[in-house]
């Protein structure tokens, strides 16, 4: 007999309930409810953003409230052509049988999972961190580090094959974060310097020693710009599809690092050892694990998952080194790892969404005349209602997670 | 006869779980009604929708007849009712005027606070309750029986009648508890109306005029001390008969297996917690370390466990130095503590049973190969361990915070005597039990010491103490004032010593 049907005969309870209030308590709806929140108030957004809406409001109120709708139905229409492509062009396209017209049509969805690449190593950066009880704000300055190291290895070697030149070139931007990772998390470790101050401090550091080598050591020669020297083909991800599709190996590798951190938490003793420090560090320190050695080794690899995503970056589609490759991605990262729920499969997941945003958002901006910062602005809904179930949970009459309730604990002082 | 306090079919659901299932409950005017049950028993909840911290999901509650809803604790003292928790609700850093008057300040004109009102009021009620007390002393310097006494005065000075103790006891020395008892009977023969909750069978008998019975969220009867004795109780409390003496033979120590020198350990605030502290521990033999919680035992513990380095002295176990020795070493060289804080040192409660069973051994042979963690091998040990510890959980993969608190010991215990062990640190392992699993402990300790491991017994328990140990050493503010042997003490004797009474200082 399966748990459920004993709880049923328990509780003489429909089974229905039953899997409603499993669904209820389950991880995965309140972020589901969370970005169909967003997306509804984001709308909502539009439509008060409308001229059209304000423009016919002292004429006919009504038809400036179906102005507002249609406006808000619109730019999802282009949101959503955006970053899956027009059905209607796809068909087209195929018919008049031309590679490029095909290439073009299909082109938003290769270029959502091109967005997305960067958020998943990010996301998996953050997540890591905050499984082991860390919380690395740092992942802006590591991705950076990472895009320095190996648009560095990129151009200097040179004559290497591709086979080698690659993952050195990848490898090292890896190397790049987990040192840049490294650092707080020793200071933490060894002199209990706070890793949040510390990580926000070594972004500063990236960023400007970044402009430096902008200018100095790592310019382009003859350029006015501070820009480095492009990387050889050899370092370059390789592209599946011919232009314009940017689709490239950094997906597939985002995918494999994205399971390799999977098995590494969940399936080997080192990984045993961090989620325990994260979970309860008392009870780690009681069965004798290194709590030093755990926070330096989870803040390195944290940055070196960081910095893979910027080498992906670089090596993938910039092929160079310039002031603001990244736009925040280490920041979004946080809010990634969050709506993924500190979970491998879940960054992949919430970095799909994002990435797909991102990109149609661009289209939007184009076609449809609306700001890309709606999605800014959508995405911070999304987060907020992550971040704060309790709003989820009140709009749509959820139940409470177990614990809350019978948490409600008196304590006081005095034992010790 | 008047009922100052009924209780009407109460029922409190939490989700999958009946804590209070139609409790009907009686207080009479005046007396001490003693509330016994196991943890988890649902004694906790009732009180706690008493007192307007819960609601009851069905049910009614009369007060001198009359039906009242209690929806927050300023209902319930508005009702008359208070409660004096079993952790205290002080600010150590007020006086006890201030910590009086919290929450219902006096002010005199222009909102300044009216101190000397309240001191004037504290006094009056300690005074005609024998409760002393100086209301300008800062709580933190109080003993511990004194900050009780706080307590029970902030429940008289908002005029509360009906007084609720959580287990009052567990915090006391044994003289502390008896002062304490005289307390509430002055009370009660003032016409305030009791409730004692506790586990401690010999308490209630003591003390109480009736008793009621709670199990699995049910009243099992209600019964008067006349009629009852401690197995009857014990059996109803758990259902089934229950052996309250513990079984032993003589000890036969052999080799020496802990010696601790002149271990000197501070505490988080720097201060010298344990202070100077010499002892050893044969194998078995279980050595008891008596004393009032907060007098060092838990720093020493610390110390001898590797989670706390000392800063003077010397502990070796089987000859090896493991004075400054991690946890892990100490553990891999035969040592397993049941710790005092389950929920925070002994247990992840995010994780389920099959990794905390394996929570300091999961990095060796057989549930790690190469690194890998073996789930295969990991889930067998904790199906084994499930059988042979008898631990109530639906499966091994539920978190083990879904389990009661006996049964989260009992994987501790699973975890560290599946072991082969040559010294046991145990402290407070009953701590929060209910009767059955402390006889099941309490077997368990014997056991280990008869299979020739060293046994450190930790307890403020003193009954406990009195009947595991084969030698008792009772430490008080950081010393070791005396060690007895088991033949040589008596509770009035360790009771004394506990309280920092040495025996020549009452020419005995």
């Amino acid at each position: 007999m399966s748990k459920s049907e004993e709880t049923a005969k328990v509780e003489k309870k429909s089974a229905i309930s039953i899997f409603f209030e499993e669904v209820s308590q389950s991880s995965l709806i309140v972020p589901i409810l969370a970005i169909i929140s967003g997306l509804l108030l984001g709308g909502l957004l539009v439509a008060l953003s409308s001229e059209d809406v304000y423009t016919m409001w002292t004429v006919n109120p009504l038809q400036a409230i179906s102005n507002g709708f249609k406006a808000a139905w619109e730019s999802y229409v282009t949101l959503f052509t955006g970053s899956f492509g027009s059905p209607s062009k796809i068909i087209a396209a195929i018919q008049s049988g031309e590679g490029l017209e095909i290439r073009r049509a299909i082109n938003p969805i290769f270029e959502s999972l091109v967005k997305s690449i960067p958020y998943i190593f990010a996301g998996l950066a953050v997540s890591l961190g905050f499984r082991t009880g860390l919380f690395n704000i740092g992942v802006e300055g590591q991705i950076f580090m990472g895009g320095i190291f190996s648009v560095w290895v990129g151009y200097s070697f040179t004559g290497l094959p591709v086979y080698i030149h690659l993952p050195f070139a990848f490898m090292a931007g890896a190397l790049g974060g987990a040192l840049w990772g490294f650092i707080p998390g020793f200071l933490k470790s060894k002199t209990g310097g706070h890793e949040v101050i510390n990580t926000i401090m070594m972004n500063y550091i990236a960023f400007r020693l970044t402009d430096w080598l902008l200018r100095e050591p790592m310019k382009r020669e003859g350029s006015t710009n501070p820009l480095s020297p492009i990387i050889e083909k050899s370092a370059e991800l390789p592209r599946f599809l011919a232009d314009p599709i940017r689709f490239h190996l950094g997906f597939f590798i985002a995918l494999a690092v994205a399971l390799l951190v999977y098995w590494f938490l969940f399936k080997t003793k080192w990984g045993f050892d961090l989620r325990t420090v994260g979970a309860n560090p008392h009870a780690a320190r009681y069965a004798g694990m290194n709590i030093v050695r755990s926070t330096i080794g989870a803040m390195s690899l944290s940055g070196a998952l960081a910095g893979m995503a910027g080498a992906n970056e670089l090596l993938g589609l910039n092929h160079h080194l310039s002031q603001s490759f990244s736009p925040g991605y280490g920041f979004d990262a946080i809010a990634l790892a969050l709506l993924g729920r500190n979970h491998p499969l879940g960054v992949v997941l919430a970095s799909l969404l994002f990435g797909t945003l991102r990109n149609g958002a661009t289209r939007m901006q184009a076609a449809a005349g609306i700001p890309i910062d709606i999605i800014s602005v959508m995405q911070a809904l999304i987060l907020a209602f992550i971040a704060a179930p309790a709003i989820i949970r009140t709009i749509f009459r959820l139940k409470e997670p177990k614990e809350a309730e019978i948490g409600v604990r008196v304590s006081g002082w005095g034992g010790s | 006869m008047t009922w100052i306090l009924e209780c009407d079919q109460i029922t409190k659901r939490f989700p999958g779980v009946l804590a209070n299932d139609q409790i009907c409950f009686s207080l009479e005017e005046g007396e001490i009604h003693g509330i016994l049950g196991e943890n988890g028993a649902g004694k906790t909840t009732l009180m706690n929708i008493l007192y307007g911290l819960y609601h009851p999901d069905e049910g009614e509650i009369r007060v001198r007849g009359k039906s009242v809803e209690i929806k927050s604790t300023r209902d319930a003292i508005q009702a008359g009712i208070g409660m004096v928790h079993q952790h205290f609700m002080l600010i150590p850093v007020f006086t006890v005027t201030e910590n009086v008057m919290l929450g219902d300040e006096p002010t005199k004109l222009g909102g300044i606070l009216d101190r000397e009102a309240t001191a004037k009021r504290i006094l009056d009620i300690s005074s005609s309750h024998g409760l002393e007390i100086d209301p300008s002393a800062l709580v933190s310097t109080l003993p511990v029986g004194v900050q009780q006494r706080v307590e029970i005065i902030k429940l008289l000075y908002r005029e509360a009648d009906i007084l609720i103790f959580d287990e009052p006891t567990s915090v006391l020395t044994p003289q502390e508890a008896d002062q304490l008892f005289n307390i509430m009977r002055s009370l009660a023969e003032s016409g305030k109306s009791i409730i004692f909750i506790t586990h401690k069978l010999r308490e209630v008998l003591d003390i109480a005029d009736r008793i009621t019975v709670i199990r699995q969220g049910q009243v099992i009867g209600t019964t008067t001390p006349e009629d009852a004795d401690q197995s009857k109780l014990a059996s109803m409390m758990v259902g089934r008969e229950v052996v309250l003496e513990v079984e032993k033979s003589k000890a036969k120590p052999t080799e020496m297996t802990l010696r601790v020198e002149n271990l000197k350990v501070l505490d988080d605030r720097n201060t010298l917690a344990v202070n100077g502290v010499t002892f050893d521990v044969l194998a078995g033999e279980i050595l008891g370390v008596a004393g009032v919680q907060g007098n060092g035992q838990t720093q020493l513990v610390q110390a001898l466990t590797g989670l706390r380095h000392p800063v003077e002295g010397r502990i070796e176990l089987l000859g090896t130095d493991i004075t400054r020795g991690t946890p892990r070493q100490i553990t891999e060289l035969g040592t397993a503590h049941i710790p005092e804080d389950r929920q925070r040192d002994g247990l992840v409660l995010s994780y389920p049973v099959t990794d905390n069973m394996v929570l300091n051994t999961y990095y060796i042979e057989p549930f790690t190969e190469k690194a890998v963690l073996q789930e295969g091998a990991m889930r067998s040990n904790a199906e084994a361990l499930i059988g042979a510890f008898d631990i109530r959980t639906p499966s091994p993969e539920v978190d083990v915070s879904t389990l009661s608190g006996g049964n989260q010991q009992k994987v501790i215990v699973a975890r560290e005597l599946s072991r082969p062990i040559k010294l046991l640190v145990a402290a407070q392992p009953t701590r929060g039990l209910d009767v059955g699993s402390i006889e099941y402990m309490h077997n368990r300790l014997i056991e280990k010491r008869d299979e020739g491991v060293a046994v450190l017994l930790v307890s403020t328990e003193l009954d406990e103490i009195m009947q595991l140990s084969d030698r008792i050493a009772v430490m008080y503010r950081g010393r070791i004032v005396d060690i007895l042997a088991i033949e040589d003490a008596s509770k009035e004797s360790v009771g004394l010593l506990m309280a920092g009474v040495h025996s020549e200082d009452q020419g005995v």
